[in-house]
């Protein structure tokens, strides 16, 4: 599925910066409007433009990484940040917090993680969502 | 203001229901969708709205009294990650039933357990 | 105590790991088991013979007031020895009878199981904790029966066992929460001080006749008694454990303990009596035409069973000691013969008495067992079942004012016995020897030693019965009757009536064993209706079932989707009308804020955008406007204070427009399919369903609400959770469960939408 070059053009410029938003999004997300889900999907649009614009091979490249992959990765990082407690001798799920910020990421803690792993997947079932039914068509 | 929101619910349930009826399964899906997006609104009515003051914690570290209910919007945004999860699922589940059948017509698609035998 | 019953429970779990490594130290430990626990508990024969009890309890659903709580006194103590007892016989037995079975470790599985389970049944202090025992006895004997599940009779009796037993098990869960709900408490042990409460409330018949039915079928009583012949389907080890020493008793057990807490009226002892009574004669007298060992060895096991209940209904002091007596007795016998049926069957290849004779040099210590539990069975001095037929006897002949019916009867039945007796236990030793399938010779030790250990008992309690089990008898009865009786058992009671009631019972047997072909000659010419057959109903009422459930799917379960969710739309509408219609009154609605002319604006859009996807002709038109909805509902959570919604509102919407367009050209023109007749019906079920929850809201935002977790999430989120943004600290710490569930379905969604599509592709190679 080729498209226009005016389309092509605008998503090359445009990409960066949604997905620079997406990350935005997934780190305020604690504090401000945002967060893993939201941060996924804005991620995974921005992938699907790309597909529209330059066709799904070039996407799943510049993507760079399975989409299944992607989404058991999250999976996994949500399912770790969650046993993460029990090294601290804390019930399974409970928040831990490291005392002190790290620049840029704020506060650092099993949530964040948590939120990271809801990111990841949510970003990776869309894409496998979209890029199979986009491979499907071609 | 939630006079409104209750008309557009019962629309939305309305249209949802009728194209949940109808034989087309492209029809079915906008359904779907429809009955989505009425579900989440009633649970965001029901939960009891507010103007303009989110579910955030102030500086001051105080939620102030007539915020929005954090819960029911919490219960929705999964839910409508869920919807979309869903909607793919039932798309791409119609499309093989009609690549495989050669029909849409979901009165014609009773026949199944005959068909793999 | 708990580690007693678990201890069966774990060792299913690690069996089949453990027969990988050894097999035979695996077989060697299964009968290890059963010997290790009844050791256990014969550690605590002083200490119940003192007079305590011993009361256990540990957590399990405290909120409910369900706890494991277990109890030991005189009556499950005796059931747990038993248990474990002949559970040590049998799987001994096992070892050999199932040597070179395909599935040996499963049936060590399912075996263990049902020990464990019956031990907790009857340990169990509490009524929920005592029905899940109870259910888990039901399930073992299921799997059991249908063992060899490549036979077609094997599974239709299991089945029927477990349809039988199962529904019964129903009936009593009614009954025993109807109990719990009258005395306000889940303890069985109080209950029996609470006899007067329960007995005079109103819902006490009803509470009564349900336990009393999950009594019958369970010990396979009159007139559900069909399932336990057909029982026999079971591997020998199985039947001679579940359907004659343990399980068939759970029944008798549960009214035995139920006895101080509902008994004492005429409804309990009479129903039981009655049942009792008719169970003893008449599946007794049914035995008369069976030739097959297990199928005799079964029928008067029912007897058996039914001169238990009898002895339960009569109820004075003498026959509660029958009771236990006759009890531990049969326990022994019974157990002794089906094992022995087992080795004859084993050996000759056959199971038909009228195909075995002659046996005793060939088998001679097989030989010795079998009529030392015989003896036993036909009441014959010195053995334990004399004393507990001598104590039968006496206690119906006292029971005024109908003892001479009830001593004619339990003559009668024991007659019956007296002639399976020598069908079983002598007829294959004894008389020419006769050709088998098989070459017969002696069992292997394995076979014939648990066995032996049963039978020596029943003459070692027999001989010394009033030293051995008096004190232990003397305690059981605080567990049936609430009161500690004083009536020593003996052996030897002189020359009395019932003495010569007991030789002419043999005399009667030996007479019947002699005429038995003559009478079933007779019986064969007279043609019985099948609608005396209880077993006729079962069956009728199944095929009905089944008919009925096949009548309900084809006309539920068309295969048409439409018709399916109308169906479930006029549900919805009915039910959710009627809750609004009785709710009553109109809602109070709040007109005082006046929508502004933005939500105005958006509520159109909205419902126009709805409108024209409803009624559009064409994909693309459908597909905008659903766009359109999908914007709106954005901007709607935008005007009420839930950005994070919006967002992901916004995204999503913009995913699934995506989605369509790339799918779209692919997907089938719209056609117009239905009637107008149809869309009309639709048009009104929707508008309906839309009416209803519009309604519905209005009802509920009417009312004031309070929202209590608001306020928590308030003043911890930032503490706790340490984010302000309350929505995301709820998704990624309070509910984080949720969200991982739900982050799961994704990502199952998307597999499936993978395997969907890969699916195709793999098919078009073919």
């Amino acid at each position: 599925m080729k498209s226009s070059l005016i389309l092509a053009t605008t998503v090359k410029y445009i990409i960066p910066l949604l997905l620079i938003f997406s990350f935005f999004l997934l780190l305020r997300g604690h504090n401000e409007p945002g967060g893993g889900f939201a941060g996924g999907l804005v991620a995974a649009a921005a992938y699907a433009l790309y597909a529209i614009a330059n066709g799904v091979e070039e996407a799943e490249k510049f993507l760079s990484i399975e989409p299944l992959k992607l989404f058991s990765f999250g999976l996994l990082t949500a399912l770790i940040s969650a046993l993460l407690p029990l090294l601290a001798g804390k019930p399974f799920m409970t928040g831990v917090w490291l005392d002190n910020k790290i620049p840029v990421i704020g506060k650092l803690g099993t949530p964040i993680i948590f939120d990271v792993g809801v990111y990841l997947l949510v970003l990776g079932v869309s894409t496998k969502i979209i890029f199979s039914l986009a491979q499907e068509e071609e | 203001m939630e006079v409104i929101l209750v008309i557009v619910i019962g629309v939305l349930y309305a249209s949802g229901l009728y194209m949940i009826l109808r034989r087309s399964f492209v029809k079915v899906i906008i359904g779907l969708i429809f009955l989505g997006h009425a579900a989440n609104l009633l649970i965001f009515t029901v939960g009891r709205i507010s103007k303009g003051i989110p579910a955030f914690i102030s500086i001051e570290g105080t939620l102030a009294e007539n915020a929005a209910d954090p819960l029911p919007q919490a219960l929705i945004l999964t839910a409508i990650v869920i919807g979309f999860g869903v909607q793919a699922f039932a798309i791409v589940l119609f499309k093989r039933a009609y690549q495989t059948t050669g029909t849409d017509d979901l009165d014609e698609l009773n026949t199944t357990d005959e068909l793999i035998q | 105590m708990l580690y007693a019953v678990v201890a069966g429970f774990i060792f299913a779990i690690f069996f089949p790991a453990a027969v990988r490594i050894n097999k035979q130290a695996g077989k060697i430990a299964a009968a290890v088991l059963p010997l290790g626990i009844f050791i256990y508990f014969a550690s605590f024969y002083n200490t119940i013979t003192e007079g305590n009890v011993i009361a256990q309890s540990y957590n399990w659903i405290p909120s409910l007031g369900i706890n494991l709580s277990f109890y030991l006194d005189g009556l499950s103590l005796t059931f747990a020895l038993i248990i474990s007892l002949v559970g040590f016989a049998v799987f001994l037995y096992t070892a050999s009878y199932m040597e070179g079975n395909k599935y040996i470790t499963r049936f060590y599985i399912y075996i263990t199981l049902f020990m464990a389970s019956m031990l907790g049944l009857v340990l169990s202090d509490n009524i929920i904790t005592m029905f899940v025992f109870w259910e888990l006895t039901s399930i073992s004997s299921y799997f059991l029966i249908g063992f060899n599940h490549d036979k077609e009779r094997s599974r239709i009796y299991a089945l029927q066992a477990l349809l039988i037993t199962g529904g019964g098990g129903l009936a009593l869960l009614a009954g025993l929460i109807i109990i719990a709900n009258i005395s306000g408490g889940w303890s069985i042990s109080s209950l029996a001080d609470l006899n007067e409460l329960i007995t005079g409330h109103k819902h006490y018949p009803i509470a009564a006749i349900l336990v009393l039915i999950g009594a019958f079928t369970k010990s396979a009583q009159f007139p559900f008694h069909f399932w336990l012949p057909n029982a026999m389907e079971a591997p020998t080890p199985v039947s001679a454990y579940l359907h004659s020493a343990t399980m068939v008793k759970a029944g008798i057990y549960l009214m035995a303990r139920m006895n101080p807490s509902l008994g004492g009226t005429d409804l309990w002892q009479h129903t039981i009596l009655i049942v009792g009574a008719v169970t003893m004669l008449f599946t007794a007298m049914l035995s008369l035409k069976q030739t097959d060992l297990k199928k005799l060895l079964a029928y008067s096991t029912l007897g058996v069973l039914g001169t238990l209940t009898m002895l339960l209904g009569i109820g004075s002091d003498l026959a509660i000691k029958a009771f236990m007596i006759y009890l531990i007795a049969h326990s022994l016998y019974k157990g002794t013969l089906f094992l022995i049926a087992g080795i004859i069957d084993h050996e000759t290849g056959t199971r038909d008495i009228t195909k075995l004779g002659g046996l005793r040099k060939l088998m001679p210590i097989t030989m010795v067992i079998a009529v030392l539990a015989s003896l036993s069975k036909m009441g014959i001095i010195p053995l334990i079942g004399f004393v507990g037929k001598e104590t039968v006897y006496a206690s119906a002949l006292e029971f005024e004012p109908f003892g001479t019916l009830l001593i004619i009867l339990a003559i009668a039945a024991n007659v019956f016995i007296v002639y399976i007796t020598i069908a079983v236990g002598f007829k294959p030793f004894f008389g020419k020897l006769k050709p088998t399938p098989k070459e017969p010779h002696e069992s292997p030790f394995k076979m014939w030693f648990g066995p032996m250990i049963l039978a020596l008992l029943g003459v070692v309690l027999g001989m010394f019965s009033s030293v051995v089990i008096n004190s232990l008898i003397n305690f059981t009865e605080i567990g049936v009757i609430n009161k500690k009786l004083n009536i020593p058992v003996k052996l030897w009671h002189g020359f009395n009536l019932e003495l010569a009631l007991s030789v002419l019972t043999v005399l009667l047997g030996v007479l019947l064993y002699f005429k038995r072909d003559n009478i079933v000659n007779t019986l064969n010419k007279i043609s019985f209706t099948k609608y005396v057959k209880p077993s006729y109903y079962y069956e009728f009422l199944l095929s009905s079932t089944l008919s009925f459930a096949k009548f309900q799917t084809k006309f539920l379960q068309n295969g048409n989707l439409s018709n399916y969710a109308a169906m479930i739309i006029v549900a919805t509408i009915f039910l959710g009308g009627l809750a609004l219609v009785s709710f009553g009154g109109a809602p109070n609605i709040d007109l005082t804020f006046a929508p502004t002319f933005a939500e105005v604006i958006i509520g159109i859009i909205l419902i126009l955008a709805a409108i024209s996807a409803v009624r559009a002709k064409s994909r693309l038109t459908a597909i905008v406007s659903v766009g359109v909805v999908g914007y709106s509902v954005a901007l709607i959570f935008i005007m009420y204070s839930a950005p994070d919604l919006a967002m992901t509102q916004f995204a999503i919407e913009t995913l699934t427009v995506i989605l369509f367009v790339l799918v779209i050209y692919r997907l089938p023109k719209y056609l117009p399919f239905s009637s107008m007749t149809r869309r009309i019906r639709d048009f009104i079920l929707a508008g309906l369903g839309g009416l209803l929850m519009s309604l519905i809201v209005l009802f509920i935002i009417a009312e004031p609400m309070t929202s209590e977790l608001k306020k928590y999430f308030g003043e911890n989120s930032l503490t706790i959770g340490k984010g302000r943004n309350i929505v995301n600290v709820i998704l990624v710490d309070f509910r984080a469960l949720d969200t991982m569930g739900e982050i799961a379905v994704l990502a199952i969604a998307a597999i499936g939408v993978y395997a969907l599509l890969k699916l195709k592709s793999n098919g078009s190679e073919k």
